[in-house]
């Protein structure tokens, strides 16, 4: 299996799925060699985890998330920076020597989005196998609706083309990746993305945001996005809703948490609209403080003009805290007891924050509900799913 | 011993809340006009219930009428419905006057806004009751005589009320935990009464025709009219069946091509082939039959779903907090005298609403048992509260502190 990061190194969703996804299948008897970009200790006991990087290399510093450049230090003391698309190359190419030494034995390729793919394509080159490519975001998602980076849509292209079969994380996804390329339909099967209940690290007795919870025993009600800051998340569009909120129910905070492109330019927007005290950002946060920004809230909302799934949503609920999402999203699909706009409708969205922040009752029923449906949630069905894939691709049965 | 069917139809719809927003609370007031092609607007689904239900189903009901001397029956038709039809259908309401015409069809009393005002408001509810029954006597020129509460919802303290209140009957579910061993084709008096009657519903042989009726899973299907007449010449012990249901189970909820609309043409002329059965209004039913027994029913119980309680309206806590902040805005309401204020307010008690924000089917993922022109539950419930918050919004512009 080829992914680009995994817990606790991750930035983002992307790397708890596809922990959480081959747990499952190594469960059901799966036995997965995961390649990453860089060599650290997960912890991991269910699959074997390769780093896939020049031989030279002896460290490689990151700065603060994935998608940022990479500082790769080498066997002779040298270092060299290098940004995102010529770390795909690197990791292309070491991926390719890993598997020419043929030291294992490979059924399968399942590459994980477009920084894996090249390296996919490459390793079928070589072991002559299927290529599953897992579609977790495509290209026009990132991009927030606009066509994106040529040179990500070119290897989207390519790698779609030549893949044995493609898994969406939702009909949203499948839908994008037929319109956008002129894929078959029937060569991309939907495999929504799950949650393990239990897998979420336990709240302890104290939430770390004294300070809120101060303001909420005065009568204000929180509302937390966690995201990356990036035009793929519509955060500008919950700030002009939050305006709205906030003239009507002065007793908001909006929380946002997350850090990306577009920092300053929100922390600007929230001054420009005059919320600003009202508006809390808490750059990017992990572990407790990131599990307490979802407990110590009252609404999390998720604005994203275009969400392959948003797992952030079903955090949220498994941390206490009912969802608005917008239809805009694969979680939309399987999630039924959350409230829902679309992205660009801004007064809607200001309508349905200011009834939770105005109605304690609204918040409890819809968290209640959505509780239930989370918790009956599992990866099970989607490991089934991929299986299936897989014994089709190596009988070479059709769907 | 003669054997009657009573079949008593609920005729109601509600002033569905538009999608409301809080842009709206404060600026405009108009919650229940929604643009015509909304799923919220009631211009719009009175103009389909009429024409997939009333006036077809009440076109009938003249001609069976007309056809059988013996044929009877008992509606009851809410305010809300009764001025919906006035605004955009005067040709149901005038099909429905026709019907009332022929002296045999009996109109039931209930809350003119088809409330749970008796559950939060005695006064309330007692001034709606006053203006339901002022309405039907002058489109109908009858006082009703028996009474139902929304939802059939019933228990001793109603009856109680009904008794004091001068009514000759009441309606209830003939629910088997009330029932026990009794059947529900007698005449029952409730306990602690003087001399009210209470009639209950069967309803099997009810849901028989409103739930199953097209049901082509069901081993009864499909159901005729011969069958359903022999089905209650066979059941032995009883005076009365009492077929209570809604309206719209002919041509809404049932559809034309379900064959429902046969079904109540062949059902009189079935029925009256065996000498000595008839057909008899609520009235007449009490007038006719001896009660044969008392019934005692401590808590509420409804005609609603498996649980048949009150849960479908008031099971969450939005659906508990939207009606106790509506009625506790009563006495500030009433002291303005500002009859638009006071109507819209009243308009807001309708069931329906509760009923919109009702999160157990939904929940269960039985989206179908969702009958609803929101979205989801929480929609219903934010365009509801928006509402309210303009109620509170002009009650303040009057000066009263809320």
């Amino acid at each position: 299996m080829l992914g680009w990061e995994l817990p606790p190194h991750n930035s983002g969703g992307l790397g708890v799925v596809c922990y959480q996804l081959c747990e499952a299948l190594s469960k059901k008897g799966a036995d997965i060699e995961f390649m990453l970009p860089y060599k650290a200790d997960h912890g991991i006991d269910f699959m074997t985890v390769t780093a896939a990087h020049p031989q030279s290399v002896v460290e490689i510093l990151k700065s603060g998330i994935a998608y940022d450049s990479y500082k790769y230090i080498f066997k002779d003391g040298h270092s060299e920076t290098h940004d995102l698309y010529s770390q795909v190359q690197m990791y292309e190419n070491a991926v390719g020597q890993l598997v020419q030494k043929q030291e294992q034995e490979y059924d399968i390729v399942h590459a994980h989005d477009w920084l894996t793919f090249r390296a996919a394509l490459r390793a079928k080159q070589t072991l002559n196998c299927p290529i599953v490519l897992h579609v977790h975001s495509i290209e026009r998602d990132r991009a927030g609706g606009s066509t994106g980076n040529p040179l990500c849509r070119e290897i989207e292209s390519l790698a779609f083309t030549l893949a044995d079969r493609i898994v969406a994380v939702s009909q949203h996804t499948k839908d994008m990746i037929v319109d956008d390329y002129d894929i078959p339909a029937d060569k991309i099967e939907v495999v929504h993305n799950s949650i393990e209940p239990d897998a979420l690290s336990p709240l302890d007795n104290e939430n770390a945001y004294h300070y809120i919870n101060a303001m909420r025993a005065q009568g204000y009600r929180v509302v937390v996005a966690v995201n990356r800051l990036t035009v793929q998340k519509g955060i500008p569009n919950l700030l002009y809703a939050a305006k709205e909120v906030i003239a009507r129910a002065p007793k908001t905070l909006f929380l946002i948490v997350g850090s990306g492109e577009q920092y300053f330019e929100l922390i600007t927007l929230a001054a420009d609209l005059g919320i600003a005290p009202n508006v809390i950002f808490t750059g990017f946060l992990r572990g407790k403080a990131w599990r307490d920004a979802y407990a110590v809230s009252d609404l999390f909302v998720m604005s994203s003009i275009s969400e392959p799934f948003g797992i952030t949503a079903l955090e949220a609920i498994g941390y206490g805290t009912p969802a608005l999402i917008t239809h805009q999203s694969g979680v939309s699909e399987i999630m039924r007891n959350c409230l829902k706009v679309d992205f660009w409708d801004i007064n809607e969205m200001a309508n349905q924050i200011t009834a939770i922040v105005q109605n304690d009752a609204l918040r409890d029923t819809l968290h209640e509900n959505a509780y239930h449906e989370f918790s009956k949630l599992n990866w099970n069905d989607a490991a089934d799913k991929l299986l299936g894939i897989y014994g089709q691709q190596l009988t070479g049965a059709v769907a | 011993m003669s054997k009657a069917i009573v079949l008593y139809l609920h005729v109601h719809q509600p002033y569905r809340v538009r999608h409301y927003t809080i842009f709206d609370a404060g600026v405009d007031h108009q919650y229940f006009a929604a643009p015509y092609q909304d799923r919220t607007s009631n211009e719009r689904i009175m103009h389909k219930v009429a024409e997939k239900s009333y006036l077809p189903t009440n076109r009938r009901l003249l001609e069976l009428l007309q056809k059988h001397p013996e044929f009877k029956l008992s509606m009851s038709i809410t305010g809300t419905v009764l001025e919906q039809m006035e605004a955009w259908s005067p040709e149901s309401l005038a099909s429905f006057q026709a019907l009332t015409a022929t002296g045999r069809v009996e109109i039931v009393a209930e809350t003119y806004h088809h409330s749970l005002a008796f559950f939060y408001s005695r006064s309330e509810f007692e001034r709606q009751v006053n203006m339901h029954r002022e309405k039907v006597q002058t489109l109908f020129g009858q006082t009703p005589k028996v009474f139902r509460n929304t939802e059939l919802a019933y228990n001793n303290d109603l009856a109680y009320w009904a008794d004091k209140a001068g009514y000759k009957g009441i309606l209830a579910e003939g629910w088997d935990k009330v029932l026990d061993w009794r059947s529900p084709n007698f005449v029952y008096q409730p306990t602690y009464t003087d001399n009210i009657r209470l009639l209950m519903k069967n309803y099997r042989l009810s849901d028989d025709i409103a739930f199953r009726f097209g049901d082509q899973s069901w081993v009864g299907w499909p159901l005729t009219a011969d069958k359903f007449a022999h089905w209650l010449n066979e059941s032995g012990d009883a005076t009365n069946f009492n077929l209570f249901m809604d309206y719209e189970t002919f041509g809404e909820h049932q559809w034309d091509e379900s064959g429902i609309f046969g079904f109540l043409e062949h059902l009189p002329g079935e029925w009256l082939k065996k000498h000595g059965n008839a057909f008899m209004t609520v009235s007449e039913a009490i007038d006719n039959f001896v009660p044969v027994d008392r019934v005692d029913m401590p808590y509420t119980v409804t005609w609603a779903d498996s649980e048949r309680d009150l849960s479908a309206w008031l099971g969450n806590s939005m659906q508990s907090s939207a009606i106790t902040a509506l009625y506790g805005l009563e006495q500030q309401i009433l002291a303005t005298e500002d009859l638009s204020l006071i109507e819209d307010w009243r308009k807001l008690q309708t069931s329906d609403h509760f009923y919109y924000m009702c999160t157990k089917w939904f929940n269960d993922g039985d989206i179908h048992a969702y009958f609803s022109p929101y979205e989801n539950p929480y929609d219903a419930f934010i365009a509801f509260m928006n509402a309210w918050h303009d109620v509170r919004f002009r009650l303040a512009a009057k000066g009263v502190g809320v």
